[in-house]
Order: structure tokens, then sequence, then C-alpha cells
């Protein structure tokens, strides 16, 4: 993953989003063994608890509520075609790679970004690595976690019908000398 | 300023992040219901001032809907509990009972 369709390196953080982002969306009941079994091994990730993710918004399964994950691969359709045939009874399987946008943000200061529009609490004690959380960027609904640590990096997701709207927002909202250092 | 815990996916959180359903445990009227039963589903609410059952969805959140317990004159939360539930719970009752001893349940 190295094609960006656009960055913004002027700002206390660096904000990219990458040119291609698979992202599944799966469906189904997460206390059945097999159900669950088989989607860690096409995934080839852990299932990830309550409000968390495993690995990235590049590779990884992300918790969206108790009967919903997201997965985020290379190969969408080919992730689609495996998980549709290898899981039975009452679920769904959807490929909404282009339904949603995703972001990057690297830099120290994201915490404090973020913090603008999200009513979560984001000092270090209580949004950690790996924490996965679902809310509101300003008025726009969003998915944040944090990848790694010191410099902090963090991934979002929005619908992609508001992607320039939630760029320019991250934009002004890391602009140099804007971020209260509070957290 | 509402504070809410989903007991869905664990979040507590500001009212922003939710969205109201209004009344709870309300009977639906539908197919096969007189007039007048189905006005009463629709616009018959008990509208209480004090302990109230809400239905609320986590819009922002993790989508699911679930009930709460509330004072509608404090606006103090007693709890949360499943949306799966046809009467507060007996825990949700205690706690509403704990802090509005002469609250009684009316039918
Ligand atoms: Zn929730």
């Amino acid at each position: 993953m190295s094609e960006f369709k656009r960055i913004s390196a002027d700002g206390e953080v660096t904000i990219s989003q990458p040119t291609l982002n698979g992202m599944v969306t799966i469906r189904a009941d997460l206390t059945d063994e097999k159900t669950v079994t088989a989607i860690e091994q096409i995934t080839g990730m852990a299932l990830p608890s309550q409000r968390k993710i495993t690995g990235d918004l590049i590779r990884g399964l992300a918790w969206m509520s108790p009967d919903e994950l997201m997965v985020f691969c290379d190969d969408p359709e080919t992730m689609t075609t495996q998980l549709n045939s290898a899981l039975s009874g009452a679920f769904l399987v959807a490929d909404v790679s282009h339904a949603r946008a995703v972001f990057l943000l690297q830099g120290d200061g994201t915490r404090e970004v973020l913090a603008k529009g999200a009513p979560v609490d984001l000092s270090p004690e209580a949004f950690t690595l790996g924490d996965f959380r679902r809310t509101r960027m300003g008025q726009v609904a969003v998915a944040f976690c944090m990848t790694s640590q010191s410099p902090d990096s963090f991934g979002l997701i929005c619908f992609s019908s508001v992607q320039e709207f939630m760029f320019e927002w991250l934009v002004t909202a890391c602009k140099k000398g804007s971020l209260p250092a509070y957290l | 300023m509402l504070f809410l815990t989903c007991p869905n996916c664990g979040v507590a959180a500001e009212e922003t992040e939710f969205h109201g359903g209004g009344e709870a445990h309300i009977k639906r009227f539908s197919d096969g219901s007189d007039d007048k039963q189905f006005t009463g589903y629709l616009f018959d609410k008990k509208n209480p001032r004090g302990v109230l059952f809400e239905r609320w969805r986590h819009v922002y959140g993790c989508g699911q809907w679930f009930h709460a317990a509330r004072c509608s004159a404090t606006l103090e939360i007693f709890g949360t509990y499943s949306a799966q539930s046809i009467e507060p719970p007996e825990a949700i009752i205690k706690a509403v009972r704990k802090k509005r001893p002469d609250w009684k349940a009316k039918s």
C-alpha cells in the first residue's frame, strides 16, 4: 500500500488517504464457534473483542457491533467469495470498499485532532493501542482506531460520500498552532 | 446533557451519539385492531413527570437499539437494558426504587 489519493503534510499531523482500500462487511452470529473459526481462517486474523481491532485499516479485522465485523484487506473480491462459501445459516457478507473511505493520521497530535470533533475520551489512559471506536466526527459518522504509538498513528473510516468533507475537516483541525496540547 | 451507557457495545457516551426512540414497552396495534386501539398506540403516551422508560438507538456507534430508565424531571439515568425486554428487568426496578422509594409502576 503505497499509492495515496491525497496527502496533507502541512499541519500538526500528516493525513493521507490510500487510493485503494479493500473493505468487506460481515454480519453473522459471532457467538457461533463454527462461524468464528471460518472467519479467522479466511481472514488470517483473530476475532477482535468488543470495540477492538486486530491489525489496522490496511489489513485488519474490526469489531463493529455484537453481530458485525469489518475486514480490511488487499483483495476484497476474493475475500467476499471465500467468506460467502465458508459461512452458513443466516449471515451477510458484502464488499463495501467503494462505500467507505480510509484516512491515516500520523503524528503525536492526532489525539487532539480527533478530540476536536468526537465525544470520546482520547486521553492516553482511556484510548489505547488496538481500541476501535465508532462515533461521530463533527456531524459525520466515523470509526477510528489507534494502530501505533510514539509517534502516534490512527486510522479513520467514514462513508465515501462524505470523504471530501472529512478530509477538509481533518486538514482544518490539524492546522499548525491549533492544538491545545491538553491531552 | 444525558450520559448513556449502551448495553450492546459497552460505550458510555453523551446523548449526541444516540437518538431517542420514544416510550418503551408499548404494545403495537396494527392489523386487526380497531381505530381506537391504533390511535392509542400512536398517540396516547404516558409522558410521566418522573420515572420513565424509553427506547434509544446508538446511531453513531454500534447502531443497535436498547432501553433506558430515566427521570424526566432531573434527567438522571437509572440504568440501560436490552431492547429485547417486554418489561423493565428486576435490576432496573431495584435501581429506580433505590433513588425513588415512592415510585409505583402504573399500568
Ligand atoms: Zn452501542
